[in-house]
């Protein structure tokens, strides 16, 4: 009988209470480590499909009759439209309709930031499109736009009321303290800039609402849409079978979905609207900038007894609170903490998602502070992090339902070791030198996600699940689970999946909650068909069910007996054999987390200021892995994500105007191969054992959060000089190396004075 | 009336004067393997073979190029880096690969044993998001190795 139970939801540390259906024959976890599939590295099962340019994308979709939409969108932070004449662009050539503020909620005509939508307009190409929204005369008003953070703060610009935490006394901690060190640290925005940029193809068929779309999340922009337009949520279909990249920032439908709806259903044509490089720049979410106060206070022997943290999150218009103060909170086994979070709302494009929003920005500051405290009480900046492991959540006393921390701080030992050979090799201006730095994050999933798997006469097996693969490999992941419950082989299981009319519900790809959340049904689905296997096979053979198992593409019995799997289902001809599964709820009173740490070397030039990553090692706990492969390559792609978040990423706004100034991609400075450093990267691959049927974790955030930490510390340890401001421009690294000099000949003026 | 000459076949090309090559690619003749990431020649997505050197189709004008060899990864889709990317896990969301695959078999056609550093020169105009980039040398190692880069 199917049990309702309540459990505890996180996506992106944001916790929600969840009901949940629970089926009573939960599936026991695998043994830990390889297995015949699962835990061996397996190519992308779609992989030929990308490389060979058959893969189709949401750009690739072209539908009979399509038309194409563009957008104005406001050149002004903050303006009124005073005045809007819409018919010169009606009049244009090959122009079928066009919308303006009132006609559909995402247009506006009083804008508060840059690129916010103000009219569309649908014609026979794109061109003609772009063309005739240059015919719409605007009579602006331009408003003066709130874009100083420090009068934000004055003025209480915030979305909330600030968000305050604590535990302990800071300030008797304080008291206590041996050693003290406060500092500001500060990080920019950083802008997604996914290749296949925001866009949506749609096409009404009859009542129904079509809707091809690049997103992380088919049912979010389902329900979005069926409200927007007051449909039934089953009258609209929403289709990703190939997305080119999110990185936290396809989450919602966005103004290009509801004004490409709109047009399709004001033309009877099916519409597409594409954002260009230069809008998704500005217009399609970013890493939101921060101020971080930090105050850290140490025992001599490392305790940490105090940190108090203040976190000014500049968020734009719109958005929401990043759990910033998440690592202050949590990392540590500190008696005393203290924080506040400020959401700070400016003139500016809002913010959104982006890989593990909050943590990168809070780990970066904690870690920076961390490794300045190590060196005030001099010691080893490892050791002071072994010695505050928190052996259960500091927040709430609950145990961990796995942790292998210190199995990564002792795999990382032999890369921190490095150091003392990895400084030697420095050499006139160029001086070298290893940080490291810890990383927790989320990343356990949770309900509700389902799957289906079908297994037809001749064996072959078909996953249906209406998730999406937004570049992880989820396909494959999948797949393996399935193949491994099965015990046939990968080459025999199809996934299915980037429909939400192909298949069950299943949970955003974002918060690192694709494989905790999915896989677990995928395996519950096909143990669900492996029992119906068993069954009827016992049958047929006349045994008893319990002796029979399934492997390498057989029945097997206890007695030696086996059969191949089409023996038994090849009976039923066209018959298929069906099977469901959803993921369970998590452990209760347990908190599920991801951990890891990682090393960097780099070389500097003093004299230039100019910064190399060399080397980063990294190693993660995320529960049991299922494709090594493709878990080295999410590692290697997080690494150098947050390379790029180092040293050259950086959106800027006009200080006067609120204007992008960083619309394109030779403005932007984005990582290229020839940025890229030796990666050499490991995993625990420990599972979870009191997570769901799988015990995996998700792996598509945790690399990118400690790398800037990790490569500060490495140029203080190179350089003596703390950068405290991202990205680590030439500007910043000279500031933090005159810093460090000064600090060093008022030391020897002491020094002097003394002796 | 010009005529385009892609993979081997002959077009008559039929489209304004100003439409891009990647345009006329993807929407003219269906071949939506080129992919258009940044419509401005910065992010290497639409890289197409014009006489065996790598050019940005996206800010190429189909007029300017009649009676050329225009080779897309449509043409290419039986090198052996095609393989060998997924082989060596090469593609994330994939948007970016059909582009570097044509810039790393020009870099093959001219190099056929490349070192690391002739590689990131070669491919450094080929921008991966997904961070490819370690995989990337790998498979264009791979095939260099076993010399199926001629």
């Amino acid at each position: 009988m199917a049990r309702l139970v309540k459990t505890e939801k996180e996506v992106e540390g944001r916790y929600t209470e969840q009901w949940v259906v629970v089926e009573e024959d939960a599936l026991e976890q695998w043994p830990a480590g390889p297995l015949q599939t699962v835990g061996r590295p397996a190519t992308r099962i779609d992989g030929l499909a990308r490389a060979r340019g058959e893969a189709r994308y949401t750009q690739d979709v072209q539908l009979p009759g399509m038309l194409h939409a563009a957008v104005l969108r406001s050149p002004h932070a903050r303006a009124r439209v005073n005045q809007l004449a819409l018919e010169p662009a009606l009049q244009a050539p090959g122009v079928r309709a066009v919308i303006g503020p009132g006609e559909l909620e995402a247009l506006t005509d009083q804008p508060n930031y840059e690129g916010q939508a103000i009219a569309a307009v649908v014609a026979e190409t794109a061109e003609l499109a772009r063309a005739a929204v240059e015919e719409i005369s605007v009579d602006w008003e331009v408003l003066e736009p709130l874009l100083d953070a420090d009068e934000a703060m004055r003025q209480k610009s915030f979305f909330d009321d600030p968000k305050r935490y604590e535990r302990g006394d800071v300030e008797r901690g304080f008291t206590e303290a041996d050693a003290v060190v406060e500092a500001e640290y500060r990080t920019q925005s950083v802008l997604h800039n996914a290749l296949e940029t925001h866009q949506t193809a749609c096409e009404w068929e009859g009542d129904t609402l079509v809707v091809y779309t690049s997103t992380q999340f088919l049912w979010g922009v389902r329900d979005e849409v069926a409200e927007a337009f007051d449909l039934p949520k089953d009258k609209v279909r929403v289709i990703c079978r190939f997305m080119g990249g999110g990185f936290g920032a396809k989450g919602s439908a966005g103004d290009y979905t509801l004004i490409a709806a709109e047009l399709a259903r004001r033309t009877g044509r099916p519409v597409h609207c594409r954002l260009s490089r230069r809008e998704e720049n500005v217009n399609s979410g970013n890493r939101n900038p921060t101020i971080q106060k930090l105050r850290l206070g140490a025992r001599a022997d490392g305790t940490l007894i105090a940190i108090s943290a203040e976190y000014v999150c500049l968020l734009g218009w719109d958005g929401w609170l990043p759990p910033t103060s998440g690592p202050a909170q949590m990392i540590y086994a500190c008696e005393n903490v203290s924080t506040v979070e400020y959401g700070v709302r400016l003139n500016a494009p809002p913010m959104d998602a982006f890989r593990a929003p909050g943590f990168v920005e809070g780990t970066f500051g904690l870690e920076c502070a961390l490794d300045e405290l190590a060196a005030k009480l001099d010691l080893d900046p490892l050791e002071l992090r072994r010695r505050n492991h928190a052996d259960h959540d500091p927040l709430d006393e609950r145990p961990f339902s796995g942790k292998e921390l210190i199995e990564c701080y002792r795999r990382a030992e032999p890369h921190w070791e490095r150091r003392h050979e990895v400084r030697a090799r420095s050499e006139g201006p160029w001086k070298r030198g290893v940080g490291i730095a810890t990383q927790l994050w989320y990343g356990g999933g949770g309900p509700p996600s389902y799957a289906w798997v079908r297994m037809s006469g001749d064996g072959t097996v078909s996953v249906l699940t209406a998730m999406q693969d937004i570049g992880t490999g989820t396909r494959t992941t999948m797949a393996q689970i399935a193949a491994e419950e099965l015990g046939v082989p990968l080459e025999r299981v199809t996934v299915e999946l980037g429909d939400t009319a192909h298949g069950p519900y299943a949970t955003v790809s974002g918060g690192s909650s694709t494989t905790p959340s999915v896989g677990p049904a995928v395996r519950a689905a096909a143990g669900d068909v492996a029992r119906q296997i068993r069954e009827i096979a016992a049958q047929r053979f006349d045994l008893e069910e319990r002796v029979l198992s399934l492997s390498n593409g057989k029945v097997h019995s206890a007695d030696g007996g086996s059969w191949p799997l089409e023996e038994i289902t090849g009976l039923l001809e066209d018959g298929q054999i069906l099977g469901k599964g959803a993921r369970g709820p998590n452990p209760a009173g347990m908190r599920v987390m991801t951990f890891g740490i990682q090393v960097a070397e780099v070389a500097v030039d003093v004299e230039t200021g100019e910064i190399v990553v060399e080397r980063v090692y990294a190693v993660h706990d995320i529960g049991r892995v299922i494709n090594p492969l493709g878990a080295e390559s999410q590692i290697e792609g997080g690494i150098i994500q947050a390379i790029g978040h180092s040293l050259s990423e950086q959106r800027l706004l006009d200080p006067q105007t609120g204007k992008v100034l960083t619309q394109t991609l030779d403005a932007y400075r984005l990582p290229t191969i020839a940025d890229v450093p030796e990666i050499v990267s490991e995993l625990i691959d420990a599972p979870d054992t009191h997570l769901t049927n799988l015990g995996s974790k998700g792996l598509g955030e945790p690399p990118i959060v400690p790398t800037a930490a990790a490569i500060a510390n490495a140029i203080r340890d190179a350089t003596g000089a703390a950068v405290r401001s991202l990205p680590i421009t030439r500007e910043e690294l000279l500031r933090a190396l005159r810093e460090a000099e000064e600090r060093q000949s008022a030391e020897e003026r002491v020094g002097a004075a003394s002796a | 009336m010009s005529e385009l000459i892609v993979n081997g076949h002959a077009y008559v090309l039929d489209a304004p004067v100003g439409r891009t090559l990647a345009e006329v690619l993807r929407d003219n003749l269906g071949l939506t393997g080129t992919k258009i990431a940044c419509g401005e020649g910065h992010c290497g997505a639409c890289t197409v073979q014009l006489d065996g050197v790598p050019v940005l189709s996206c800010i190429t004008l189909a007029h300017t190029v009649p009676g050329r060899e225009v080779t897309t990864i449509e043409g290419l889709r039986e090198h052996p880096l095609v393989d060998a990317f997924v082989e060596a896990d090469a593609t994330q969301c994939g948007f970016c690969t059909p582009g570097q695959i044509v810039s790393a078999s020009a870099l093959l056609e001219a190099s056929p044993d490349p070192t690391d550093e002739e590689i990131k020169h070669a491919m450094a105009g080929n921008l991966c998001r997904c961070g490819t980039y370690p995989k990337i040398e790998r498979a264009i190692h791979a095939v260099a190795n076993t010399g199926g880069g001629g």
